[in-house]
């Protein structure tokens, strides 16, 4: 189910417009400057002046805030040498100028027809957005798009401060195609919708803390998660991954051995944990409250 | 080069290097200065708990606050890909152990990522491509995906694609293809001594990520370095 607003459903110009201020936005290298991808004509496929991908900087509340937001609907949202070093460039500016940063993401992850340059700027953008961190920059990642949050975008988010999901918003590695590509569809069926979306899905992610907050879908809903979510504090040092470290390794010593995210929902001690699936939000929300996973900072 | 031939010619004077489960942690000495080592060997993949054991090896490093070298050792294959992984959020996971490497080198450590074999995907941008300075041996084969699996995901003929390849370095496996859009800084010479070429390595002041530049220069990737600073010129003046 979709509201009139949803950012399942909505592009990334939609989102930005609906999230910021009004009128507020202001974007970097805009698609009148024409900066397409270099390498898409090797492969006779049309380009996006924008590669999809648009950075900029509005207000939220009156504060200023750059914002980087996916086009999902563009080459499944994947990274490509332009598209990616839009990104790395605004969390560059962001750790100079001290201005905290949204990025909205929708991806498929490293774009295939410029898979080394896809990759490395993985890598740049990551440095660039740690270091941001370190000068005590917050980094929240907004997920609930139609691509999901794979590959190279699931180790950006990462490195996020704060993770904003909604039930839609799918992160993984690899995605459910490539797993049965590589080991068989005995390990994954990727035409399994329900298995997708309780192994990758929003809801799992909150629920063993991979994700900080739970968002309807709905683009005001995510407006209003941002703001709470940047009201804290999202510096990176060494503490924060000291405790990362004992939260993670006290994710795979109590859930190791579980085989489906049900077990691991049953582990956690939610009551009747094959109903999460089908729970409306708030139900939702409200049968795993106190019970979840959560990173408190830690990451 | 193998990994012992690599550890002996790194380490003439003796090391205390391991591999456990394909997991490589330990030290060395290279004239007086003790280099940390850490990595994956036997083209292994890397899942959670690997990802785990190495960062943790990372963060007690940078925990005594000795301000040595860090050495990563890469031969892997991509992260391991399973539901089980996944289930437990591989992303985390991997992330994790790339800012630990990131935290290590913004300590004051050298960070310098060693790739003497394969690597692919996650598992290359968790460890060798989180390192400050990223060098290889001769025979080294990184790869975002392998061209067959290309072949499937682009729907394109593997012919087509090998064609394409001889043409384009940005989306074809290999060293060589790799180094052009700056992700490699050098490839060392195994003929000559490896603690020689380090030691060379640690004396050059690398203090911020140039690897856009590099790939400018060498005409892997064009238009990366001038759109970073575009972006920033323009949030700077705005």
């Amino acid at each position: 189910m979709t509201s009139a607003n949803s950012w399942y459903e909505a592009g990334a110009r939609q989102r930005v417009a609906a999230l910021l201020d009004p009128g507020s936005f202001v974007e970097f290298i805009g698609p009148e400057q024409r900066e397409s991808s270099p390498h898409l004509a090797i492969f006779d496929l049309p380009e996006q002046f924008d590669d999809g991908i648009i950075v900029g900087r509005g207000t939220l509340e009156g504060r200023r805030i750059l914002v980087a937001a996916q086009e999902g609907r563009f080459m499944g949202g994947a990274f490509g040498e332009v598209h990616g070093a839009k990104l790395t460039g605004l969390l560059r500016a962001a750790r100079s100028l001290r201005e905290p940063v949204l990025i909205l993401f929708d991806t498929g992850g490293v774009r295939l027809q410029e898979a080394n340059a896809g990759e490395i700027a993985i890598a740049e953008i990551m440095r660039a957005l740690v270091e941001a961190r370190m000068a005590g920059v917050q980094v929240v990642g907004l997920i609930g798009g139609r691509a999901g949050c794979y590959g190279g975008g699931s180790l950006i988010a990462g490195c996020c401060s704060a993770l904003i999901v909604s039930e839609q918003g799918r992160i993984s590695v690899s995605g459910p195609e490539v797993i049965e590509t590589n080991r068989g569809v005995e390990e994954f069926d990727s035409r399994d919708r329900a298995l997708v979306w309780r192994t990758m899905g929003g809801k799992h992610r909150y629920l063993i803390g991979g994700a900080d907050a739970f968002a309807d879908d709905d683009v005001l809903a995510f407006r209003e998660a941002a703001l709470i979510v940047l009201a804290e504090n999202g510096r990176l040092d060494a503490d924060v991954l000291e405790a990362e470290q004992q939260r993670l390794e006290h994710r795979l010593h109590r859930f190791g051995k579980a085989h489906d995210a049900i077990d691991i929902w049953t582990d956690i001690g939610v009551s009747e944990p094959t109903e999460i699936p089908g729970l409306a939000n708030d139900e939702f929300l409200r049968r795993i409250a106190d019970k979840r996973e959560t990173a408190n900072g830690a990451r | 080069m193998e990994l012992a031939d690599i550890l002996a010619s790194l380490f003439p004077g003796g090391h205390e290097v391991a591999v456990t489960d394909n997991l490589i942690s330990g030290s060395g000495i290279i004239n007086a200065i003790k280099v940390h080592v850490i990595g994956i060997a036997g083209q292994s993949p890397l899942g959670c708990e690997g990802a785990l054991i190495l960062a943790g090896h990372v963060l007690e490093i940078t925990r005594k606050g000795s301000a040595g070298p860090v050495l990563v050792l890469i031969d892997s294959s991509s992260q391991r890909m399973s539901r089980r992984d996944e289930l437990l959020g591989l992303s985390e996971c991997l992330t994790h152990l790339a800012k630990t490497l990131l935290l290590a080198g913004a300590q004051g450590h050298r960070t310098i990522g060693l790739l003497y074999g394969g690597s692919a995907a996650g598992a290359f941008i968790a460890t060798a491509l989180a390192t400050g300075t990223l060098v290889a041996l001769p025979g080294a084969h990184p790869a975002v995906m392998d061209l067959p699996s290309m072949a499937r995901v682009t729907k394109l003929p593997i012919e087509v694609l090998k064609a394409k390849a001889e043409k384009t370095p940005v989306f074809a496996p290999g060293l060589e293809n790799l180094a052009q859009t700056g992700a490699i800084h050098s490839v060392w010479n195994p003929d000559q001594s490896l603690a020689e070429q380090f030691f060379a390595l640690l004396a050059e002041q690398i203090s911020h990520d140039a690897r856009d530049r590099l790939g400018e220069s060498r005409g892997g990737r064009p238009k990366a370095a001038s759109i970073a600073e575009r972006v920033e010129k323009e949030a700077s003046h705005a």
